[in-house]
């Protein structure tokens, strides 16, 4: 499904991503772990260009993404993202932030797109804040209305960027549950996140980066358990 | 004491005045609306390109941004009037006059609309972006609509400037508020009075404009 061969990513001088080769299979849950500064998010924007790869080749289905003849807006209907502070639209309600791009960017007719809409909310147990603003809403809930932003627009993969690291605690389980639903649902997922529930529970594998590179990949309970790297060990320890 | 006499006498100075003054003022609304239009066609444009990705355009607008703010309105106006013709191009006054304004808000609203866009959090844009909008899909229906909030106020001052410096126009023969204050002063030397008057006049156009911009500024407030 994703396919990453030899990605380099520089900011300037400074080498942030050196060298990343990955393959994410179809339905495949994947955590990346890894210190702060250590190139998760750079990696993870790379997949959907939000960040343009300096070097190396990125494949989505079979197609080279980071490729001048590619349609870059084609390209991001097909994965979606969650970001840690949400960025939810303030101007728009809870439904007019998950309508708003199938109805502007696919013109689906605003009844259809209301469907959509409908069904999600309810997916996302949030079907009595459909005209709610953002502002009115919970940390919790503000992200659960972004992740049915994204699954609008019935994306292939989706990206999650530390989706609970802005959360008050009580809140992040309501999050980690509606994520656990998409990946029993089969979807395609790259989830950074610290979250070792999570990563047990429905990752498939966990990828372990430090310094620009994957240090160390491993099925959850391994990489946890026993891991391989001392760069792994020690970051475990200190981390959990 | 109050000599009831004087009082009359003054008030039919007023009434005999008065016509001139809100012919005038016909003219200073007519041409600060025109010069406002501009200005914010202009200035959207300007404040788009300063902040979009093209070198060029960013510079191109940055020029002339700092160009229409750094020198004075009354040369800008006497260069459009009376030094185009010596390049064979002559303008009515009152086209000067509205195109000298325009020009010269527009610097000031771009620099008002690329500091509004720029207020909105990044990650606006990249949310929409992450959905597959085009960039000017993501600035039509995300960035504008948020920054356009943030730009009522400060436009707001900058249509209240304008209309005040409007009484520039008045020394390249457009006959605003302040031209006709001047004629009918030759005339009548009532001088207090004329611009005692026309100061009150002004102040009712401002008056109003401020009013207006607080009512647009809480109808487009009431999502928040
Ligand atoms: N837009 C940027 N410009 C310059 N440096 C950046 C930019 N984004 C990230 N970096 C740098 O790249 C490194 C990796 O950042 P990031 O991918 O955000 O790490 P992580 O998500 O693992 O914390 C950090 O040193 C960060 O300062
Ligand atoms: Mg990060």
């Amino acid at each position: 499904m994703i396919r990453v061969e030899d990605l380099h990513k520089y900011f300037g001088d400074l080498e942030v991503l050196k060298g990343i080769d990955e393959t994410v299979e179809q339905g495949e849950v994947i955590v990346v772990v890894g210190p702060s500064g250590s190139g998760k998010s750079t990696f993870l924007r790379c997949l959907n260009r939000l960040e343009e790869p300096t070097a190396g080749r990125i494949f989505i289905d079979g197609q080279q993404i980071n490729s001048p003849e590619i349609d870059i807006n084609q390209l991001r209907q097909e994965t979606g993202m969650v970001f840690q502070h949400f960025n939810l639209f303030p101007h728009k309600t809870s439904l007019g932030n998950i309508t708003l791009a199938p109805m502007k960017i696919k013109g689906i007719a605003e009844e259809e797109a209301k469907q959509i809409a409908y069904d999600l909310l309810d997916k996302v147990g949030l079907k009595d804040k459909a005209d709610t603003y953002p502002s009115q809403l919970s940390g919790g809930q503000k992200q659960r209305i972004a992740i049915a932003r994204a699954l609008a627009m019935q994306p292939k993969v989706m990206l999650f960027d530390e989706p609970t690291s802005a959360l008050d605690p009580e809140m992040v389980g309501e999050v980690l549950d509606v994520m656990e639903d998409l990946a029993d649902e089969g979807m395609t997922m790259v989830v950074v996140t610290h979250e070792m529930g999570f990563a047990r529970e429905a990752g498939d594998r966990v990828l372990f980066m430090d310094g620009g590179v994957i240090v160390e990949s491993a099925p959850p309970e391994e990489l946890f358990n026993n891991p391989q790297e001392k760069r792994t060990q020690e970051f475990l320890k200190k981390v959990y | 004491m109050l000599n009831i006499g004087l009082i009359m006498e003054k008030i039919a100075d007023i009434k005999a005045i008065l016509p001139f003054l809100l012919k005038g003022a016909v003219v200073t609304i007519k041409v600060t609306s025109l010069a406002v239009l501009m200005g914010i066609a202009l200035g959207t444009i300007l404040g788009l390109a300063r902040v979009s990705k093209s070198k060029w355009l960013k510079s191109i607008s940055k020029a002339y941004i700092e160009f229409f703010r750094g020198t004075p309105l009354l040369i800008q106006l006497f260069i459009l009037y009376f030094g185009l013709p010596n390049l064979g191009i002559k303008l009515s006054p009152y086209f000067a006059a509205v195109l000298g304004l325009g020009l010269n808000s527009g610097a000031y609203v771009g620099e008002i609309v690329r500091s509004g866009i720029n207020s909105i959090n990044k990650g606006q844009m990249e949310a929409a972006r992450s959905l597959g909008m085009s960039y000017p899909q993501a600035m039509r229906y995300v960035v504008l609509p948020q920054a356009i909030k943030r730009v009522i106020p400060p436009l707001g001052n900058e249509f209240i400037a304008l209309l005040k410096n409007s009484s520039l126009v008045s020394v390249i023969s457009v006959k605003d508020l302040t031209r006709q204050s001047r004629l009918v002063n030759s005339r009548t030397y009532q001088t207090f009075l004329i611009y005692i008057s026309a100061a009150v006049i002004y102040f009712c156009m401002t008056f109003v404009l401020t009013r207006l911009v607080n009512y647009v500024e809480r109808r487009l407030s009431v999502s928040d």
